[in-house]
């Protein structure tokens, strides 16, 4: 088990399984992620209340899972690293705050084109809202203190601490967030409460949800893929690998 | 680590004189800071009159009816009151980072989280409680209905030592930046959310003659979290910035 781990700590086995592993992810990533959209936009009946227009949710509703997942993955990836000082950690984490700084930025725009016509407004002080615009400010924040340090060293400890303070802060938001606009906003609308959907509604959306997630399992891979060579470059393995295939 | 029994008893002497030892090293630590703020009384001076000043803005540049400005007195005290820690949490570890003394507190033969609270501790006293008592003048002044002057100093009182804990984790990971303030408030602003919600939350309740001591409480319990937690955290920011 734990041989394993330190196994899979190591950069240059990480790079070998890698490179297996991304080519199904991307596939994967790409078909699930086709079939959803092509079913969702084209397929999927349309809703009896918004028309047409509530097919956003087959961007926004993926991407607001991915901002989320990200997040607590960023976390994650920054404890091992802080405890195991485990590199490959870190490298994945650097490569997987701006895709999900993405996402939620993604997440937030999609709701604000899709508020325009369902509630009149590209932008309503809600819950969820809010709690995801926070978030967007918590990924800038790991993202520019990584930056800030002249030593990559230390920017990626910062980053690793300030990932695990935000994912305890996060749930606290939440709540607060959602008890604060209970009591400011009048009940004019609800949006947590959707109407149940249909099979073949909710079923693309499926699939683009677990399409989003192997797309982010391809990205991070590949991405953390060149880090390594990014950051290894002086290291002999390195080197004879582009040896090897000039 | 095979006999856990006589490694506990060989230990128990000397984890006891540590005990004392870090008591003092704590009392020591406090009574440094809160002469340091007594010799140069402007630096804590400095917050207060900014909050002054914020508050001073609003009815320039909204109105001066005071139904207008009670409405949004509870908030802008508030928040003026985080920008105003902001301003303080900048220099909380600068001085000693410069001077060498938060390396000579890394190498005392304490847990840097303690002595670290012990500072943060005065952070509190001289910049959060002045404030929270300074707050109720400033909200005569924004015409704040009768009723929540008490809701905004205890809310305060409790709210700055949250503000004071977790922004010292974020003034840790500055300290050693050039330019580590500007860094300093996007890291924590978003973290002062949920202080800032109860905080409004309760004056909301107390001006509605609500019951607003259950807000106080939430406070009271993220300021309990913040206790447990974030000592550990700013340790670990300042071994950041200092070793890297």
């Amino acid at each position: 088990m734990w041989a394993f781990f330190h196994k899979l700590g190591s950069p240059r086995w990480f790079y070998g399984i890698a490179a297996r592993l991304s080519p199904w992810c991307w596939a994967l990533a790409l078909a699930l992620i086709l079939v959803g959209s092509v079913w969702g936009l084209a397929f999927a009946p349309a809703d009896y209340q918004q028309g047409n227009s509530f097919r956003i949710i087959y961007v926004h509703v993926p991407a607001a899972f991915l901002a989320q997942s990200i997040f607590l993955a960023l976390a994650a990836s920054g404890f091992v690293f802080m405890v195991w000082k485990i590199k490959i950690a870190d490298m994945a984490a650097a490569m997987m705050a701006p895709l999900g700084a993405a996402m939620t930025a993604i997440a937030l725009l999609s709701g604000s084109v899709w508020g325009k016509p369902t509630w009149g407004t590209w932008w309503q002080w809600d819950a969820r809202l809010t709690s995801m615009l926070i978030l967007l400010f918590l990924y800038l924040g790991v993202m520019l203190i990584r930056r800030a340090f002249a030593r990559p060293q230390s920017g990626a400890k910062a980053a690793s601490v300030l990932a695990m303070v935000g994912v305890i802060n996060i749930p606290i938001i939440k709540y607060s967030v959602e008890w604060w606009n209970t009591l400011h906003q009048p009940a004019s609308f609800t949006i947590t409460e959707r109407p149940a959907m249909p099979v073949e509604m909710w079923m693309p959306l499926l699939i683009m949800v677990l399409g989003f997630y192997a797309f982010f399992a391809a990205f991070t891979l590949t991405r953390t893929r060149t880090e390594i060579l990014r950051r290894e470059g002086h290291k002999r393995w390195v080197k004879e690998l582009f040896e090897e295939r000039p | 680590m095979n006999t856990p029994m006589s490694g506990s008893i060989e230990a128990a002497e000397p984890v006891r004189e540590a005990g004392d030892g870090l008591g003092r090293a704590m009392a020591a630590t406090f009574r440094r800071d809160l002469t340091a703020v007594a010799r140069r009384p402007g630096d804590a001076l400095t917050p207060l009159v900014f909050f002054a000043m914020v508050i001073t803005l609003f009815p320039l540049g909204i109105s001066p009816e005071p139904e207008r400005l009670a409405l949004i007195a509870p908030g802008v005290l508030w928040v003026a009151a985080l920008l105003s820690a902001l301003l303080s949490l900048d220099g909380l570890f600068r001085g000693d980072f410069e001077d060498g003394t938060l390396e000579q507190l890394l190498l005392a033969p304490h847990p840097l989280s303690l002595l670290v609270l012990a500072k943060v501790a005065v952070h509190w006293l001289t910049t959060g409680l002045p404030l929270a008592l300074m707050a109720p003048l400033l909200g005569v002044l924004l015409a704040l209905p009768q009723g929540s002057y008490l809701a905004l100093s205890a809310t305060l009182a409790l709210g700055s030592g949250c503000i004071s804990l977790i922004g010292a984790i974020g003034a840790g990971l500055t300290v050693g930046l050039a330019r580590g303030g500007m860094l300093l408030s996007l890291l924590v602003l978003p973290l002062f959310m949920p202080v800032l919600i109860f905080g409004t939350g309760a004056m909301g309740a107390a001006l509605g003659g609500g019951e607003w001591l259950g807000h106080l409480a939430v406070i009271g319990a993220l300021l309990s979290v913040a206790l447990m937690a974030a000592p550990v955290a700013i340790a670990a920011s300042l071994r950041i910035s200092i070793h890297g």
